[in-house]
């Protein structure tokens, strides 16, 4: 079926894809919770009619402008690029991957963009009611894209709701709403919002904190670090609850990468959790290649990781080797016998494009009917995948990489917790213009968010790997029949192109920080 | 449900929606069109900034439409999302690469401390206006004159040039359609520029500018037109699927159609309408005759490409390869799920009116531009 394998195309092609989709990761969350803050201080606005809260409405919504513009650019790069590099992924599970993309297009991406219009330039050509109404659609739009996109991507994670077709060689929908409300899509979608808010709250309270060391717009500041303080805490404290539950919900449907976040080797009954350690290498990868690594100096919670689990202390949490070894005790399929069955669905599939080639209708009668059998789908298609596997270890990913990136997204989400209770609090007491630290702690705290997401994107998309599709298809015969040079061309013009706009981006905004919004000034 | 719907139904409702998209995208190119003329037009910067922000405030829904274009593409024809965009590559690449530098091009233009200076982003804005109404038109009669891929058995597709799509451009019908689309777009933006801007200078240079614009349009547009009705056309059997030569498949289309004839001939004919009332009289609205026009007579002419048994992808690689709406489609239950949730649309459509008006309801003038708005 597919031969030869370029395996740096494959890299090349991954590289890209990585490269725009943290570029767009880079703008999309603030225009998550920005956009809500904005709702938030306008609604003051319209319902107290003080200037002072219409001009610091109009400076967050100008960096929301200079942050909104890039963040639409980009998009529109990685929405093509599905098809521009994984187009055999594109054609594989087109049926089904493309309705959220085209539902986002029409529900969502045409309510941001007519009412963000509405939003910058309606100010004195529509009633208040109209532009706050506006300012509520455009965070709604904004939104609701990130349901559709975490839909889409929650699908890769967790297949659900169809079946495939040998007479198209795809995947069909069968069910949208076990599409829609997947798990997954779930938990990552309030996830990936509430990290949003959290981000988009450091951003408000750490410029505002800028203007306080600055001794500028004080009034404004206090009150967009209350507005931000109080919108971060909720947003925290979701955040770190839906947290957990995409953990919970992974051990069920990615126990591998469940695993790996925890450098668990060895399957556990009262699995403690570690919250905090460092990886060393054992001794070298075993002839299967699986290369183990020892936790060190770690700090541990016993039992807490069975708890999370499955609810109780005494319940079994799967190791790396289990999932690679088996583990019969456990009813745990070795990823040798899933290569077995991988391979005899793909057989099935090819020996059935044979017969119909050669008019052979009996016995492409008789195999076609295979695939209409469940027991043929759970027990052996689903397992399609590895039968492009060569070693069982090669479904592990890479451990060091994923632990870390988990474990400080983690423990940055506790400390995002209490910084915004703090903020909370000083402005409840009236202080906060006092706390000369703490302000620069907020200052300085900008970046934190930022790298927080980025390391749980890494946790998901690295942590799945090889599978873009989870057990169905590697990244590697997802990609585009294209050369390498090709691919790296276009990634070296993205690389530079997206970095000039980056400097850009940052350049302005800050130049439109030090103008500030101008209430006290006049 | 009141009704079974048919498989064959279904395709053919999808491919009128991709194609109404598709042919929403050429009017709205107009604000591209519209940015071709940064350099030429304004005597000054105060009327390059009235033109900037004439086309700034619509260029989201120009671009927004493009992106559900590809979704809903992607959704319904699959495969010829994954055939064209991976294979016709540099293509692709080039109309994405335009539009990545359109989206932050006026939101930074004039702001301070924006790095690469003002200058820049307008270069950004004319390569923008010039090259994708352009290379949009290049692929888009590529719909008619074919694309060197094949697909093998398991329905993956190979492109058979190493140029990647850019073999295209050797083909002087596809150039046609390409110039076409250019200065439909250049006109467009014309009549936008004096339906919506209050600046009489301005409005006469750009009545000025239509002239000359004209002739390349006609020409590109009757040069398309005519080799298209007497070009071979990839016919496909109904029954058997195969794809076959036929003489003059899209004059029989047209005829065969006689819905789709009117819309052509009609839709033509708007266009000059609203061509004829910016070049020989001082009214403001031609951009809603032309603009109406414009969007039948791309539809008709997707409709020809796609409808009454013809290939709307056709493989100059492999002629069985070629995609139709019956093999490149998605599911049964994919199309009607997806067609449920484009009820919707109607409803997008009145809220986008209803917030366009409300923005265009006063024109640009100098005093806004000079003003404390929001400006680009
Ligand atoms: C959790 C949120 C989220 C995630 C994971 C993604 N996006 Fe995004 N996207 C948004 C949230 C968002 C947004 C907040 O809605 C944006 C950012 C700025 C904007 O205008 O809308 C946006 C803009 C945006 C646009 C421009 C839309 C327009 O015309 O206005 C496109 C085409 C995409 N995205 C496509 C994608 C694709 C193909 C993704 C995955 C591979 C993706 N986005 C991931
Ligand atoms: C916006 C936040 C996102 C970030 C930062 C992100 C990050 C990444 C990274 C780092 C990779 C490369 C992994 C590798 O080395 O292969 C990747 C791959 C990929 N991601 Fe994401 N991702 C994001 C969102 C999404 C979404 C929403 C989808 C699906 C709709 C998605 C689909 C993919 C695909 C198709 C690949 C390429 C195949 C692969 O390498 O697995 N990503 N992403
Ligand atoms: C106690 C805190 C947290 C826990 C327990 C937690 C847990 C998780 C888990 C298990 C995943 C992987 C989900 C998957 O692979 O499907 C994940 C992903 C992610 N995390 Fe966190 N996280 C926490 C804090 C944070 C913080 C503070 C941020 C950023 C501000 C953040 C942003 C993300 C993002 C953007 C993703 C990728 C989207 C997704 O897959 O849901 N997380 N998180």
């Amino acid at each position: 079926m597919i031969e030869n394998i370029d395996l740096s195309l494959v890299d090349w092609s991954r590289g890209q894809f990585a490269l725009t989709a943290i570029y767009h990761w880079l703008f999309v969350p603030l225009t998550l919770g920005l956009s809500l803050i904005l709702v938030i201080m306008e609604t003051k606005y319209v319902r107290t009619g003080s200037e002072k809260w219409k001009k610091t409405t109009k400076f967050w919504m100008k960096l929301f402008g200079i942050n909104f513009a890039i963040g639409v650019s980009t998009g529109l790069i990685l929405e093509f690029e599905f098809g521009t590099n994984w187009s055999n992924y594109s054609w594989f599970v087109g049926d089904i991957f493309g309705a959220p993309l085209a539902v986002e297009g029409i529900m969502a991406f045409f309510l941001e963009s007519t009412f963000v219009a509405v939003m910058f330039f309606g100010w004195d050509k529509v009633s208040k009611r109209f532009h706050l109404a506006s300012t509520w659609l455009v965070a709604i739009g904004a939104n609701l894209s990130a349901l559709w996109i975490l839909v889409a991507n929650a699908w890769m994670e967790n297949p659900v709701g169809m079946v495939f077709n040998p007479d198209t060689a795809r995947n069909e929908m069968q069910s949208f709403w076990q599409v829609l409300f997947n798990p997954v899509a779930m938990d990552k979608f309030f996830h990936t919002i509430t990290s949003g808010f959290v981000l988009a709250s450091f951003f408000v309270t750490g410029i505002s904190a800028w203007f306080l060391i600055r001794n500028r717009e004080k009034e404004m500041a206090v009150k967009s670090i209350k507005v931000a303080a109080i919108f971060g805490t909720f947003g925290s404290l979701v955040l770190i609850f839906t947290g957990d539950t995409s953990a919970r919900t992974l051990a069920q449907v990615q126990p591998v990468k469940f695993a790996a976040m925890e450098a668990l080797y060895e399957g556990q009954t009262d699995a403690g959790l570690t919250a905090f350690g460092i990886l060393t290498g054992k001794d070298g990868a075993d002839e299967d290649g699986l290369d183990e690594k020892d936790i060190i100096a770690s700090i541990e919670i016993p039992g807490l990781l069975s708890i999370m689990t499955n609810g109780e202390r005494d319940s079994y949490v799967a190791g790396i080797k289990d999932l690679v070894y088996g583990n019969e005790e456990r009813g745990i399929i070795p990823v040798s016998e899933k290569i077995e069955r991988g391979r005899l669905a793909r057989q099935t599939l090819i020996d059935y494009r044979e017969a119909q080639e050669m008019g052979n209708e009996a016995v492409a009668n008789e195999l076609g009917k295979k695939f209409g059998s469940n027991d043929f789908q759970e027990e052996y298609f689903r397992y399609f995948g590895y039968s492009y596997i060569n070693r069982p270890a090669d479904v592990v990913p890479d451990v060091p990489l994923i632990f870390y990136s988990f474990h400080l997204m983690v423990a940055l989400g506790f400390l995002f917790l209490l910084l915004q209770i703090l903020a909370w609090f000083y402005t409840a007491r009236g202080s906060m213009e006092n706390k000369k630290i703490f302000q620069w702690i907020l200052l300085l705290s900008i970046p934190l968010p930022y790298l927080a997401s980025v390391l749980g994107w890494l946790v998901t998309e690295m942590g799945r790997q090889p599978w873009i599709i989870q057990d169905l298809m590697p990244v590697g015969i997802a990609v585009s029949s294209i050369s390498t040079s090709a691919v790296q061309t276009t990634f070296w013009l993205f690389a530079a192109l997206f970095t000039a706009l980056l400097i850009a981006e940052v350049s302005i905004m800050t130049r439109q920080i030090k103008i500030g919004p101008k209430i006290e000034e006049e | 449900m009141l009704f079974a719907m048919s498989h064959s139904f279904l395709q053919e409702y999808w491919w009128f929606l991709v194609s109404l998209l598709a042919s929403l995208l050429v009017f709205l190119m107009f604000v591209q069109g519209g940015q071709s003329f940064i350099f030429t037009l304004a005597a000054n910067e105060q009327q390059k900034t009235m033109i900037v922000n004439a086309m700034g405030r619509k260029w989201e829904f120009t671009f927004t439409t493009l992106v559900t274009f590809g979704g809903a593409f992607f959704a319904s024809f699959p495969l010829f999302y994954a055939t064209s965009f991976g294979g016709a590559y540099w293509v692709w690449m080039a109309i994405l690469f335009s539009f990545v530098i359109q989206a932050i091009a006026y939101e930074y233009r004039t702001k301070p401390s924006n790095v690469l200076g003002t200058k820049t982003f307008e270069i950004f804005l004319l390569i923008n206006g010039a090259l994708s109404p352009f290379l949009i038109g290049v692929a888009v009669a590529t719909f008619f004159t074919g694309a060197n891929f094949s697909i093998n058995e398991m329905n993956m597709g190979k492109w058979d040039t190493p140029w990647h799509g850019l073999e295209a451009l050797l083909n002087l019908r596809n150039l046609s359609l390409g110039l076409t689309v250019l200065f439909l777009d250049r006109l467009l933006g014309l009549m936008y520029i004096i339906n919506s801007i209050d600046d009489d200078e301005l409005i006469l240079g750009a009545r000025k500018k239509a002239i000359i614009n004209l002739v390349p349009f006609l020409i590109g547009f009757l040069y398309f037109i005519i080799s298209l009705l007497i070009a071979e056309g990839f016919a496909v059997d109904p029954e058997s699927g195969r794809v076959f030569m036929e003489k003059a498949k899209y004059f029989h289309n047209l005829v065969e159609m006689p819905p789709v004839f009117i819309m052509f001939l009609s839709g033509t004919v708007l266009v000059l309408f609203g061509l004829y009332r910016t070049v020989f009289t001082e009214r403001t609205d031609p951009v809603w005759f032309a603009g109406f026009g414009t969007v039948i007579v791309v539809l008709s002419l997707f409709l020809l490409a796609g409808y009454n048994n013809t290939s709307f992808y056709p493989s100059l690689s492999d002629l069985q390869s070629s995609l139709t709406i019956r093999n490149a489609s998605s599911s049964h239950f994919t199309l009607k799920t997806m067609m449920y949730i484009s009820f919707i649309i109607p409803f997008v459509f009145a809220y986008i009116w209803y917030a366009w008006s409300a923005i265009n309801r006063k024109k640009i003038d100098k005093e806004e531009i000079g003003g404390e708005g929001h400006l680009y």
